[in-house]
């Protein structure tokens, strides 16, 4: 039963975790960062951030009240930067999963001091993700519900399960609940340390009402052990489907540029690819604010980066296949669309997209990108946004110009599109922000195991 | 005789005698994991059967150690999948091709194809809320009372400590021979713990 | 008062007849409820008022249905005393006629609850047969616009029609006007014939009174060569479907030049093809614009207006016009000598089967050349008839020189302006704005409140011709008596009721009028079933004026044309031609029509500067470049865009632009170009002066790319490929018949809507773009947000150019949804808003709609249109009278397209289950673009029935499914476009082949 329990067989070297800490360090460590008040850059940060959030709501109540006109949005480009967030922000969810639930099935130790922020990403960016598919409908008020399949006496409807539209509010919605599970069930044992570190009376009531009364029982843990596994069983398969999904509102289009086969795998790499880049983005930073290089270490980075490098030719290697299929099927739409891609209105997006996720990556063939934390920080915000351009590319430059050049037109954002954006980026920050302060942002218990794993195997070196 | 013994219990001064105690059991404090596991497998070939130990992080092999059987959580989970699967197949089918016939894009009512990722999703979305609450269920999750927290240094089970505790309820449960044991066992501080 | 009618309605079957209601107009509370109605506009009206007005509306209704009450007329009438032959939601329909510059087309109206909301072809009259045009439809929405004259003004404060008609006593008296020498009265072109008994009338009463009949766009060069050429006033007239040969010399006659319905219909029965081996016609185009004419050309050559007739001379002489016999003589040599070569060939082997016809922007001379070529031809009798004109023709250019002359001279007491709008539309070098100050007394009948209103002392608001009673005879004589629909919104007066005051006719009504002309023509015992049928008909049955055989001596005929025929120069030209929106201004405040593209440019809310490619590389320019035009003093800022296929050194300008005094919808629309327009240089300003401005303006056209990119999209074929090999139109694109994953569903029972659109007979006008806008309640979006894409046209017209930008074909194919069976958009809809009728409709469920657009991308066609903004929100109370209550009216936020009219299908259902008929008849449901199209080029019918006509034009070999090879099935099919090139002559441009 592979289970959060030491290994001995597992080899740990460099140890991950440095300076010689002790459990106790560790509980000190992480708890502190919730206890005592945060430093300065905090406040600036989440001041910035939230101000970001009150605009994303006053964008969007502006939209709901005058309607989708004043977004960019157009015939035939029904499908702007709403639906270019939406595969961004989900795609960036993909990497918390992975790293909590399939580098866990794998054995991978050193995911330890990272997956608790990662899932708490993952979440985030799935709220922030979930803002657009309700407000990208023209009558968000009438989709709130009938995109689910409640009874509505309304025109005793039901939904159109064929859309894939349909299967991506299933898709998106388990993700987001499982998610969400699986973060709380790990949360467990760690709240119980906050509850019985408190010494006021309000941290003792939330964290005791938080954490449930765990104990850390042996008959507790043998329950939780199977629990955390079972989920990460179910999750790994669900992240994979979930983009999979996603890639089908396009794929099961008839549009070229859309309607291809290669699309779930090329989305999924793609996610993790985006995912990693943004906890690289995230962690770099927190770690050098909390000062954690003790628990997050260079060797955590590496291996993110590598992560990163071989998804990212995994990406690069799809936009050629995209190409020469569509020479190869010899369908003339298809292969225009292709051509019109690189050459046409939108090549300035597709170069973009090409230069940020498929030359940028390579660079972390070379150590000293994956061991620079700096250096692999500027590296991953190039990936952001190119990973943000190959979504608009694949929506804005199959649309703008499809099968009857009569409808051809083209796609430019207004300041609504650009505020909306900039908005959820601002409520992601913020949420993540509040995680750092008040929850553990680095999974205690875990670090505890790994750390009594590295002592043991200090001593057998000794003996 | 015995009240001459109990006098040198380190007991509440209000308590009376051992007999009046109602107590929840002794608990000791180890040191590491081995210490703990050590004294565990001690008592159990003593012929202890009421163990349970509190560790920060899971300890392998402490489980078969206190001779726990196996979590029968995996059965829960399989069940609600496959409650999930069902309820998928049911929506699509009964919505589509009993309840509202339309026909879309030429396409048949009900057909397998379509009906799979929502057949796949609420498959995982049942099975996980199966393991969550299945678990919570097992742990009796939540609890908000447990004599264990009447042990002094309880909290630190969830920082640094590896605590032991022979309950009560053992039926060679004697307090004052168990406090002895556990010492000798190596537990920095043993506690008699009422209820 | 005396009844003016009297009918019997046990007598009455099917239509009932109107009534008017002009006593209930004529009281002062009803006056004073008008004036009190708008009084700025729609935004003070409160809903009291509205409901009153529907009340109204509901009582002049119901009394039209109560067709004998010898009663005095009650102001209201509660619905629940239903009038007879009236049921509640069910539309009636009434046969008027509409007069649209001069010349009449019967219509059909429909009204609902007494609101008149479509206007249809009367398939009894000639000059209609059933279809109309872009602006007839449109004219339906100027009815309710809330920007019309509301009131009577006097020296701009408030009167009324009673202090107007004392005033009018007293001016129009014998002792005031004495003969009538300081009279004037200008009017549009009329064929009324009630208002000419009042003119004449009017001169027997003032002798010396001068009445000008005055159209900005006119016919009178043809008129004056036909009389050049035959030496007597006559009205021509061109068979089309009697030519096998036609060469029109800038002559849009499929376009704005003519009185476009019966040309097209006559045209388009000569290019439709059933069988491959069937005749077509042979089209030889010259012209400087590319026109709708030129569109459907198999042979077009770029000219210059100015040098036309140059061509024409040239032609002449290849036809030896002033020899013995008819004979080519074939000396040509460069490539407009070859045209001219073989164009003469092919006329000269259809003698007496060809059509030379020449173009309003051509002098006179050149019309009567065309005579002579015509003549020589021996098409004179055959295809070229002549008729008595139904009014004299005057030259009217003359006739307002003179009057301006006289006005400077303060000869002038008293000027009557009826309808139109001269202040704007008269050659600007008349000043005529100030002019009309110089008068003693002004009076300017007008619909809106424009350039002339302002400029009068007296302002009178203008009956619509919805509103008010009339008559006209279309160009071959043909009359129809006009009955109006609905009370005068504003209390507006027709031209013929206020010339009745003028000549101080008693009664001066509408229907007193009309009636006592027509009864009077008619023995007594006769007169009321004669009326009643006139009505019912549309047109009055009388001996028609036959055509009159003028003989034409082609020799003197070019003796007199030759010597004033001016020779091909160089320079720069500038044309004016009418807009296919404003037409000459008169559209200028309609939405529809500002919001239908041009059938060419698909340049929407402007008027733009057309130049040819060679000519924008010799000067420099780029599309949206602003110009600046010079002729002497004149001058006018316009932006330029290429066209592709247009003439070199020639510009096109469009009239009806830059109003200054217009409604909020065409106030300042677009560059007025009749600043350059003079009355020497009326239709063609030569040796004009072009300046760069520096600046750029913004042109926003529905559609921004123009080639087929070598797809097969409009699928083109000449006659002799077509007959060779016509299997080859569906070979060009595969279609996976049958392929699928799934058993397809089973559309083989009941109705199952099928339509086949013609693209040889289409000639891409807009008239069924607004008749779908006009039918389904299609929001108009306006310029900036056509700019962003959001066009609402259920039916779009998708132009492409093949060939060189220079010799440029074009090919015009009309797309709404194609109803696919296998709907790639019904299956991404997360809500099921869009699913698929039992009858194989695509339907649209608007309030499931969510609207997230998915749809919309996934059709191949783009043809749906989202609301992406509340487009209905601030529409004008008097404007929603113009919706169809068949058609939901469109929130924000949802999808919608074309639906096949479903609301006709099912009350053509309905009215079938009620005759306790089990099935539709073929053709007795009409989709409305369909009903409207003047070249019958949309079919649309049941595919089940294999009798239907949609069915048997779906089996012929050139019938095509568009984007087939996705396998969605679509129910509309194409019918490929068939030219019939000359062999001799390599086509004007190789095609591009798709």
């Amino acid at each position: 039963m592979a289970d959060l329990a030491i290994d001995h067989d597992f080899e740990l070297s460099p140890p991950l975790v440095q300076g010689g800490m002790t459990y106790a360090d560790v509980s000190e460590k992480v708890s502190a960062i919730t206890e005592n008040k945060p430093p300065k850059q905090w406040y600036y940060a989440i001041a910035v951030t939230s101000l970001m959030t009150l605009m994303l709501f006053g964008c969007l109540t502006y939209l709901v009240t005058t309607g989708i006109g004043v977004w960019g949005n157009n015939n035939p480009v029904g499908w702007g930067w709403d639906i270019t967030n939406f595969v961004w922000w989900i795609g960036i969810g993909h990497a918390g999963t992975l790293i909590s639930a399939i580098l866990f099935l794998f054995r991978q130790k050193w995911r330890t001091s990272i997956n608790r922020a990662a899932e708490a990403m993952t979440l985030f960016a799935v709220a922030s993700a979930g803002i657009y598919p309700l407000f990208h409908t023209g009558r968000p008020w009438r989709a709130i519900y009938w995109l689910f399949p409640l009874p509505n006496s309304y025109l005793h409807l039901w939904q159109n399960f064929r859309s894939p539209l349909m299967w991506d509010v299933f898709a998106v919605s388990t993700y987001a609940t499982v998610s969400a599970l699986f973060w709380f069930t790990g949360l467990i044992p760690d709240l119980a340390t906050l509850r019985d570190r408190a010494t006021n009376r309000i941290r003792k009531l939330v964290f005791g009402l938080l954490s449930l009364g765990w104990r850390g029982s042996a008959s507790q843990w043998r329950h939780y052990e199977l629990a955390y596994l079972i989920l990460a069983g179910l999750s790994t398969p669900l992240v994979l489907s979930v983009h999979s999904i996603v890639s089908f509102d396009f794929a099961t289009a008839v549009l070229p540029g859309w309607h291809t086969t290669i699309f779930p795998p090329y989305f999924v790499a793609g996610a993790i690819f985006s995912g990693f880049a943004m906890v690289v983005t995230l962690m770099t930073v927190a770690r050098w604010v909390y000062n954690l290089e003790n628990l997050i270490t260079i060797k955590h980075l590496e291996n993110m980066c590598k992560v990163i490098l071989a998804t990212g030719s995994i990406v690069g290697f799809a936009y050629a296949t995209e190409f020469f299929i569509a020479w190869y099927s010899g369908n003339p739409y298809e292969r225009f669309a292709f051509m019109n891609r690189a050459f046409g209105p939108y090549c300035w997006a597709y170069w973009t997209m090409i230069t940020c996720n498929v030359v940028v990556p390579q660079l972390f063939w070379f150590s000293k990108f994956r061991t620079t934390p700096a250096l692999m920080f500027i590296l991953a915000i190039f990936i952001n946004i190119g990973m943000w351009f190959e979504r608009f590319v694949i929506i804005a430059s199959s649309l703008h110009r499809d099968f009857l050049p009569a409808s051809w037109g083209y796609f430019t954002p207004t300041w609504v599109d650009i505020c909306t954006f900039a908005g959820t980026i601002g409520m992601f920050l913020t949420l993540f922000l509040l995680f750092l302060r008040f929850l553990p942002a680095i999974a205690m218990s875990e670090i505890k195991g790994v750390l009594y794993q590295q002592n043991q195997q200090q001593k057998g070196a000794h003996e | 005789m015995s009240t001459s013994f109990l006098d040198k219990l380190p007991v509440p001064a209000f308590l009376k005698s051992a007999a009046e105690i109602k107590c929840y059991g002794v608990v000791g404090d180890f040191e590491s994991p081995d210490d703990l596991l050590r004294a565990i497998r001690t008592l159990r070939t003593a012929g202890f059967t009421k163990l349970e130990a509190y560790s920060p992080f899971p300890i392998h092999g402490i489980g078969e150690a206190l001779g726990e059987p196996r979590s029968p959580l995996g059965r829960i989970v399989i069940v609600a999948a496959l409650l999930g699967l069902a309820s998928a197949l049911a929506l699509q089918w009964w919505t589509g091709a009993v309840d509202y016939k339309l026909v879309i894009a030429g396409k048949p009512l009900f057909a397998l194809e379509p009906s799979v990722p929502i057949m796949f999703e609420l498959t995982i979305l049942f099975g996980a809320f199966g393991a969550v609450l299945g678990m919570f269920h097992l742990n009796r999750l939540p609890t908000y009372y447990h004599p264990f927290f009447n042990y002094s240094q309880s909290e630190g089970a969830t920082n640094d400590r590896f605590l032991l505790a022979v309950e009560a309820a053992d039926p060679k449960f004697r307090g004052e021979e168990v406090r002895t044991l556990l010492d000798s066992l190596g537990s920095r501080h043993t506690e008699l713990v009422e209820a | 008062m005396k009844p003016l009618v009297e009918i019997n309605p046990t007598r009455l079957t099917g239509k009932q007849y109107w009534r008017s209601l002009d006593q209930a107009a004529a009281t002062p509370e009803f006056q004073e409820w008008v004036t009190s109605e708008f009084p700025e506009g729609y935004a003070t009206v409160d809903g009291t008022n509205r409901r009153t007005l529907l009340k109204l509306m509901g009582a002049s209704f119901g009394l039209a249905g109560l067709t004998a009450c010898r009663r005095p007329v009650e102001k209201i009438l509660p619905f629940s005393r239903a009038s007879e032959g009236y049921i509640h939601g069910q539309p009636l329909h009434y046969a008027s006629v509409a007069t649209f510059n001069g010349t009449a087309a019967g219509v059909i109206v429909t009204t609902i609850e007494g609101r008149p909301i479509k206007i249809e072809g009367n398939p009894k009259h000639p000059y209609s047969l059933g279809a109309t045009n872009a602006h007839l439809q449109a004219s339906l929405l100027s009815l309710y616009d809330p920007d019309r004259a509301k009131e009577v003004q006097h020296k701009g404060a408030r009167s009324s029609w009673d202090e107007f008609a004392a005033w009018a006593k007293a001016e129009f008296d014998v002792t005031k006007q004495g003969d009538g020498s300081g009279l004037r009265i200008v009017s549009e072109r009329n064929a009324s014939p009630t208002l000419a008994s009042v003119r004449t009338d009017l001169s027997k009463r003032f002798p010396k009174a001068l009445w000008v009949e005055y159209e900005s766009v006119n016919l009178d060069a043809a008129r004056a060569g036909a009389a050049l050429a035959t030496g007597q006033s006559v009205e021509p007239h061109f068979v089309f479907d009697k030519a096998d040969v036609v060469f029109s010399l800038d002559c849009d006659f499929l376009g704005l030049d003519s009185a476009s319905i019966l040309p097209v219909k006559q045209f388009s029965k000569r290019r439709r093809v059933e069988q491959p081996g069937d005749k077509m016609n042979r089209l030889y185009v010259a012209e400087a614009n590319y026109s709708l004419t030129g569109a459907m050309a198999d042979h077009r050559l770029r000219v210059k207006v100015g040098d036309a007739g140059a061509l024409a001379l040239e032609l002449a002489k290849e036809l030896n016009v002033s020899g013995k016999e008819l004979k080519v003589l074939g000396n040509a040599a460069d490539k407009t000598g070859k045209f001219v070569t073989e164009l003469a060939k092919d006329l000269a082997e259809h003698k007496g089967k060809s059509i030379v016809v020449a173009g309003p922007r051509q002098p006179a001379a050149v019309h009567a050349l065309v005579f002579a070529i015509n003549a020589t031809l021996g098409n004179i009798g055959q295809t070229v008839a002549f008729t008595k004109p139904p009014s004299e023709l005057t030259n009217s250019l003359e006739q307002v020189k003179q009057l301006v002359a006289d006005l400077d001279a303060g000869k002038v007491k008293t000027l009557v302006l009826l309808g139109g709008n001269p202040v704007y539309t008269m050659p600007t070098d008349l000043n005529f704005g100030a002019a009309v100050k110089k008068a003693a007394a002004s009076v300017a009948l007008t619909e809106e409140e424009n350039e002339t209103w302002l400029a009068s002392e007296w302002r009178l608001p203008m009956a619509h011709a919805l509103e008010c009673w009339g008559d006209a005879r279309a160009l071959d004589g043909t009359a129809s008596i006009q009955q109006p629909m609905i009370e005068p919104l504003y209390g507006g007066r027709s031209v013929l009721e206020v010339a009745a005051l003028v000549a101080g006719r008693e009664p001066a009504t509408g229907y007193g009028l009309v009636n006592a002309f027509w009864t009077a023509q008619w023995p007594a015992a006769e007169r009321e079933k004669r009326w009643k049928a006139s009505l019912f008909d549309g047109i009055v049955a009388e001996a028609k004026a036959a055509a009159v055989s003028v003989p034409v001596d082609a020799k003197k005929a070019l003796a007199a044309a030759a010597g004033r025929i001016e020779p091909a120069r160089a320079g720069l030209e500038a044309a004016f031609y009418p807009s296919h929106s404003a037409y000459d201004g008169r559209f200028a405040n309609n939405a529809w029509m500002q919001e239908a593209p041009d059938p060419m440019t698909k340049v929407v809310w402007d008027n733009v500067a057309l130049i040819s490619k060679t000519t924008a590389g010799k000067l420099g320019l780029r599309d949206g470049d602003l110009v600046s035009l010079s002729k002497g003093q004149q001058k006018i800022d316009v932006p330029v865009m290429v066209q592709p296929g247009h003439a070199d050194d020639s510009i096109s300008l469009f009239l009806g632009y830059g109003r200054a005094a217009c409604g909020r919808v065409g106030q300042g629309v677009g560059h007025r170009v009749e600043g350059l327009r003079t009355t020497d240089h009326f239709f063609l300003v030569s040796q004009v002066d072009l300046k760069k401005t520096g600046e750029t303006y913004q042109i926003v056209t529905t559609q921004e790319h123009h080639r087929m990119e070598g797809r097969p999209i409009v699928r083109e074929a000449s006659s002799e490929e077509y007959q060779k090999e016509p299997a080859a139109i569906k070979e060009m694109a595969e279609s996976p018949k049958g392929l699928t994953l799934f058993p397809f569903h089973d559309y083989s029972k009941g109705y199952q809507w099928g339509m086949s659109i013609d693209l040889s007979a289409c000639i891409g006008c807009n008239a069924c773009l607004v008749a779908c806008q006009s039918e389904n309640n299609i929001a108009v979006v306006g310029k900036d947000q056509v700019r962003r894409g959001r066009e609402m046209h259920w039916i779009r017209l998708d132009r492409y150019y093949t060939g060189s930008d220079e010799e440029a074909q074009v090919v015009t194919q009309p797309m709404a949804c194609q109803q696919c069976e296998n709907a790639p958009c019904e299956s991404v809809c997360p809500v099921a808003a869009t699913s698929h009728s039992p009858e194989g409709l695509n339907d649209m469920a608007y309030n499931r709609c969510v609207g997230t657009r998915y749809c919309l991308n996934n059709c191949p066609y783009k043809v749906r249109r989202f609301n992406f903004l509340a487009w209905n929100k601030d529409v004008p109370e008097v404007r929603k009278l113009v919706f169809n209550p068949d058609v939901t009216v469109r929130m924000r936020g949802v999808m919608e397209k074309c639906t096949y009219c479903v609301q006709r299908i099912e009350r053509g259902k309905i009215a079938a289950n009620a005759d306790g008929r089990r099935l539709l008849r073929e053709g007795e449901v009409v989709s409305a673009c369909q009903q409207v199209c003047p070249a019958d080029a949309i079919v649309f019918g049941n595919i089940n029935d294999p009798q239907s006509r949609v069915s048997k034009l779906k089996k012929q070999a050139r019938d095509y499914e568009l984007l087939g090879e996705l396998n969605i099935r679509p129910r509309t099919t194409y019918l490929a476009r068939l030219r019939n090139p000359n062999p001799a002559l390599e086509p004007a441009a190789e095609k591009e082949n798709p």
